[in-house]
């Protein structure tokens, strides 16, 4: 349509104005139009090299991820559409089972004991003392550690038998028969990878603590020192309100964060002792790369995927209606 | 009140500063004593990688070994090939951090300073995988992988770890933040839109880029399921993937195993020291925003 004016339009190309003085109307509505398709090219080039990628390596295999929670394959024979079988089967999977409560447990202690010990440093380091910042870097330097080195050093001190842990338990008085066997203990190994997942994180979320506890105004503890409020009443009443959000923030991110919780397991206690800390983003690992039942590893996936969909949807809300107050 | 706010200031003037110090002191002791309990699995790390296997677990931990056992650092090279797996690592680490700078702050010009069809739907695309975790669709991922021939390459983990939602989502926010005026004036001065993004924007948007680059190195460097799933070949393996294989196969050998674990650290502790201000402020302003 525009093909044939367009190419005279390019070939006067430099100095459209002049044109535009003997032609006006013509000319401007022409180059304006070569214009904007000029300026959509080079907008789309910039995208590309991005979107191409993110196109084919995320967009492509997640809309694939829906459709074959509902097909049976191996991988190499062909697919079969299994319809709903894939989801009945969730119900019957005992593995499946336990793996859905030890998420739901690890992100029920994980979630909150992070959150206090992250507050707790964030107070901590933001008072004026010497070194403050090699302190915070101390304390941030487990979350950039590479996990296998740091797991692997957690289960030598955490050792039942030899590992230094038990051994300061037991000259502290405890009994042999009553030390914990962390890892290799059906009732210790949640408890082992709990605490791990919270030392591990916490200078993160002390890090954002950090910023949140900077934002809040100084005449709000000038004005309660001058009414004689100590510091506890001082937390209470100024520190935590004014922290809601940060904490409401952190929250989302650690529950998100706990629910695809995979490596330090694999790494401490491969979801044992029996399925003890099995997770889900384990069982998901299992049933597609040992079993390679690749329909029914996508449903679990899928059941991950609205798990953490409906925490987002609670922050949008929750976002959402904070707006909609201040303004 | 006046006069009792102003007698009280005065008062805290001439008090002796003895009872600030207490509490002082009992800041300190708390700091002091929870940064060590959080720099100590490092502390024994480092002290194991000293020393003989039999003498890892000797209690009292003897923290400074008596005859630092440097042996181990010079086994660890040979017993595994530690220097493929770093070299790898490394090669995997600066591509995947190259492209990822580039691409997604290419793409995020587009969508912050420029008018076109579909941008906002494009935007949207990107959005709304970011809170999809990427264990969802590991397993697709996977067999279209496959199917290209990629599976046992570096390319599958360059292909899934370059082109993040994540990191056009920052560039752009960042670029937001850049008035359109400084675009304008370039653009009347017939500057193309590759030389605005080239001489403006990247050198303006140095803290985010920074930002971008800490996080994906450290990413890149410590993901474990990505090269567990994909790099089965030993000569093709990472560092994090390496080590697991070392503990594996030599399951007695603590010294050795610690002293691996303390080289893998190296290189993250090196570039977290040198950009440490950058992730600080990219969590904090990332964080907040999110």
């Amino acid at each position: 349509m525009t093909t044939s004016t367009e190419k005279t339009a390019a070939a006067t190309g430099a100095g459209p104005s002049v044109h535009a003085a003997a032609r006006p109307p013509v000319r401007t509505a022409v180059s304006k139009r070569r214009r904007k398709i000029m300026n959509t090219l080079i907008a789309y080039s910039f995208i590309a090299p991005n979107f191409i990628g993110f196109a084919v390596f995320t967009l492509g295999p997640i809309l694939f991820a829906f459709v074959l929670a509902f097909m049976r394959w191996d991988g190499s024979n062909p697919m079969e559409f299994a319809g709903l079988d894939n989801f009945w089967r969730l119900f019957s999977d005992r593995v499946f089972q336990a793996a859905f409560w030890n998420t739901i447990i690890f992100t029920g202690f994980v979630v909150p004991l992070t959150l206090i010990c992250s507050l707790g440093l964030a107070i901590l380091l933001n008072q004026k003392i010497f070194g403050r910042n090699f302190f915070r870097t101390v304390a941030f330097f487990p979350y950039v550690a590479s996990l296998v080195a740091v797991a692997v050093v957690w289960n030598m001190i955490f050792n039942p038998e030899f590992g230094p842990v038990n051994m300061i338990l037991y000259t502290l008085g405890v009994d042999p028969s009553n030390l914990p066997g962390w890892a290799a203990d059906r009732h210790w190994a949640m408890v082992t990878v709990i605490l791990f997942s919270v030392w591990k994180n916490m200078g993160y979320f002390m890090v954002i603590y950090l910023a949140g506890l900077q934002g809040i105004s100084a005449e709000l503890y000038e004005a309660a020192d001058i009414d004689g409020a100590t510091p506890l009443q001082k937390f209470w009443r100024i520190t935590l309100p004014q922290l809601a959000p940060t904490t409401f923030f952190v929250s989302v991110m650690l529950t998100i964060q706990s629910f695809k919780v995979f490596d330090q397991i694999f790494m401490i206690t491969q979801g044992g002792p029996g399925t003890s800390t099995l997770v889900l983003v384990y069982h998901i690992y299992n049933q597609a790369f040992i079993s390679w039942d690749l329909g029914y590893s996508s449903m679990v996936a899928l059941v991950l995927f609205l798990l953490v969909l409906a925490i987002t949807i609670i922050q949008f809300r929750w976002s959402q209606r904070n707006e909609g107050d201040t303004a | 009140m006046t006069s009792a706010s102003l007698a009280s200031s005065s008062e805290a003037l001439k008090r002796p500063p003895r009872r600030i110090n207490w509490g002082l002191i009992l800041t300190y002791a708390v700091v002091i004593i929870v940064t060590l309990t959080m720099l100590a699995p490092f502390v024994w790390m480092l002290s194991a990688s000293l020393k003989l296997d039999r003498d890892v677990f000797a209690f009292p931990i003897e923290w400074i070994p008596s005859e630092p056992r440097w042996q181990n650092y010079i086994d660890i090279w040979t017993k595994i090939p530690l220097g493929i797996f770093v070299f790898n690592t490394t090669k995997l680490t600066v591509i995947v951090t190259v492209l990822q700078l580039l691409t997604s702050s290419f793409a995020a010009y587009a969508f912050a300073k420029l008018q076109f069809p579909y941008r906002n739907a494009l935007f949207l695309a990107y959005i709304a995988t970011i809170a999809m975790p990427w264990q969802v669709y590991m397993v697709p991922q996977f067999i279209l992988m496959r199917e290209f021939g990629l599976n046992n390459t570096h390319m599958a983990l360059i292909c899934l770890q370059a082109f993040t939602a994540f990191g056009v989502f920052l560039m752009r926010q960042f670029y937001m933040s850049i008035p359109d005026e400084l675009c304008e004036a370039a653009r009347i001065d017939g500057m193309s839109e590759y030389g605005i993004w080239w001489r403006i924007m990247l050198p303006l948007s140095m803290p985010a880029l920074s930002t971008l680059t800490i996080f994906t190195f450290v990413n890149t460097w410590n993901d474990f399921l990505g090269p567990l799933i994909y790099l089965t070949k030993t000569d093709l393996k990472t560092i994090q993937i390496g080590i697991r294989m070392f503990i594996t196969q030599y399951t007695q050998e603590y010294g050795l195993i610690m002293a691996a674990s303390v080289v893998s650290l190296i290189p993250v502790l090196i570039v977290f020291l040198a950009l440490q201000r950058f992730f600080v402020e990219g969590i904090a302003s990332t964080g907040l925003k999110g």
